[in-house]
Parts: C-alpha cells; structure tokens; sequence
C-alpha cells in the first residue's frame, strides 16, 4: 500500500466511524459490553505503541538505550504535571544529550 | 490548564466559547509535534497536512505515523488508526442527541466529533451551551491542530535526521502524554502493563505494526471481566 493509499483510507475510514456515531440506531452500539472494551481500547493501544517504539530495534528485538531514558524522563515531566510540548521535548532532549555524548 | 477560566461562575454561550477557543490554543501544541513526528516518519508535508485535515483525530495520526516510522505496513497502520479512532463513533452517539444537526451541518459536526469537543459539549449545563461547546471547541481545534501540524512538519524537514534530535524518543513520550489521563484506576493500569508486555513477546516474531493490533485484546479481555465502576462517561 502506497504512503497516499494509507493516509487516504486511515482518513476515510475515519470520517465512516465518526458519522455512524450520528446515523446508527444508538440500540446497536449502547452495550455494557462493548462500553468497556471501549473504555480500555486507546490504554491498550497507546501502551503497546509505547513499548514497541521504546524497546525494540528494527528487528523486533528487545532494545534498551536513550529511547528509555527519554521515556523516564517523560514519565517524570508527567508526575510533575508539565504541558505536552515539555514532555515532548524533554524526552527528545534527553535521548539527543546522552547519543551526543556517546551513550545509548 | 490554568488559561482556561474556573466554572464557579455560571457558564454563558460567550464564556463557553472561550473555552472552546483555549482548548484549541492548546491543542496547536500536540500539531507542532504531531507534524514533526509524521516528517521524520517518512511522510511529507501534503500526507501530514492531510491527515490533520481529513482524519483530524489526535491519537490516530500519531499511531499511524508511529507505525509507518518503525517500518510497519500500511494496511498496520491504517488497523492501529481506526481501532484507536473507534471512540470517536461513540462520541457521535452521545452528542448527536445534544446536537441534533441535520444535512452538511451533520457530516460537518461529524467530522468535528473528538475526544476534545465531545468533553466540553456533554459537560454543559445545557443543549445551547453544549452546542455552542461542541462547535467552537471543535471549529478552534480544528483550524489549529490543521495549521500547527504545518508548523510542524516545516520545522521536523529542516531539522534533518530525526535521531540526532531524539525524535525517536519523542513519538513514545507523546503516546506516553496521551495515555496518561485514561490511567486513573487499577484495571486501566493493568491493561496498559500488560498490553505494553503483550507487544513486546510478540514484536520479534511478526512484521512491525502487528504487536500493537495483538495487544489491543488486553482491553478486549479487560472488557469482559465485569466491572461495575465503569461508565460511559469515563471514557471521555
């Protein structure tokens, strides 16, 4: 799949979610069930992203270097309720300052 | 955020609006990264545009951008995206009650429907001020996450290789952001452990992209263990 073809159908397929929201019986969707799989869904995903691009090489082998200490320090910037620009930042600094200096 | 004005005063259609706008403002800032993030991936400043302008769902364009840029495939990256953009169909739900637009009103306020205009229109008072909530919010967010992520994708061209900047830990730490509020009880905790740990067991044994769809059972077990102090509007 071309980078246009991802972009375009991610965007789509986007958009198709959004509007069932608004033309759906809302009986179909309203589930307990399906409520909290909802609820957990972005944890989930989001958590997986975090592991993968922090702890693996190209390979999908398990990783350790700057990437980590970039993430503790986001972890910190966090506890300490920094906006999202600083944690950002703060991580990718991090990650730089220790490759610059020939660690990680 | 301290920028936007306390609720002990009663909310008017002018007070709301503000916030909309403010929550907007912020918002720019996650764009500048965002746009950043999608250059170093690969994409170039038209795909990244794009996406703010016709995905226009935070979470999903950096999922899909961190999938493209650790080498995953793209029919990975448009999964990840739309799973992690399911909620905003259950947004719909709720505030297309509070709305009740029809024709190119409709497929607008659709377009529209986020985690951030869904949280301002459904904690008004009202049906008016939750419109007037739900449209400035989801018009201000709009135009600037659209016209940051430019911004952004300006910026992460001229920085050139994305490692030396850290850009690479930069994807993570924006995730880590995102996730960050969704963590607030033990079971959310628990998902996102095990969901972390998940993708990594399976990461050496399939092409990128795939742990992360695998790991999404994590809520889909979590889902079904039953759970009484979950309601509908947490997930906001």
């Amino acid at each position: 799949m071309s980078l246009w073809t991802t972009v375009l159908l991610a965007s789509a397929l986007s958009f198709v979610t959004k509007f069932a929201g608004y033309v759906v019986p809302q009986a179909v969707l309203d589930h307990p069930l399906t409520d909290r799989v909802m609820h957990y869904l972005p944890v989930a995903l989001l958590s997986a992203l975090i592991a993968v691009q922090t702890f693996t090489s190209g390979s999908g082998s398990f990783a350790f270097d700057a990437r980590a200490a970039g993430l503790a320090v986001a972890i910190v910037c966090l506890l300490l309720r920094a906006p999202f620009l600083v944690v950002v930042v703060a991580a990718a600094a991090t990650a730089a300052l220790l490759r610059a200096a020939g660690i990680g | 955020m301290s920028a936007i004005p306390p609720e002990a005063v009663a909310a008017t259609p002018k007070s709301v609006a503000r916030k909309g706008i403010w929550v907007g403002v912020a918002t720019g800032a996650y764009g500048i990264s965002y746009g950043a993030l999608a250059v170093a991936a690969g994409l170039n400043l038209w795909q990244a545009v794009l996406l703010s302008l016709l995905l226009f769902s935070g979470g999903s364009q950096f999922a899909l951008v961190g999938v493209i840029g650790a080498g995953g495939s793209g029919a990975s990256a448009v999964g990840t995206s739309t799973l992690l953009g399911l909620r905003n169909g259950f947004y719909g739900l709720q505030v297309s009650k509070l709305l009740q637009e029809t024709g190119w009103r409709r497929v607008l306020a659709a377009q529209l429907t986020i985690d951030e205009s869904t949280a301002v229109s459904i904690t008004q008072p009202d049906r008016t001020l939750s419109r007037v909530g739900f449209w400035w919010t989801g018009l201000s967010v709009y135009v600037l996450w659209g016209s940051m992520s430019a911004v952004g994708a300006v910026l992460g061209n001229a920085m050139g290789d994305p490692a030396r900047f850290g850009l690479d830990a930069a994807a993570p730490a924006a995730f880590c952001a995102l996730v960050w509020s969704r963590l607030n009880n033990r079971r959310a905790q628990l998902v996102a452990v095990a969901a972390g740990l998940i993708a990594l067991l399976v990461s050496p044994h399939t092409a990128s992209g795939i742990p992360v769809l695998v790991a999404a059972l994590a809520a889909v077990v979590a889902g079904f263990l039953p759970d009484r102090s979950i309601t509908s509007a947490d997930t906001i």
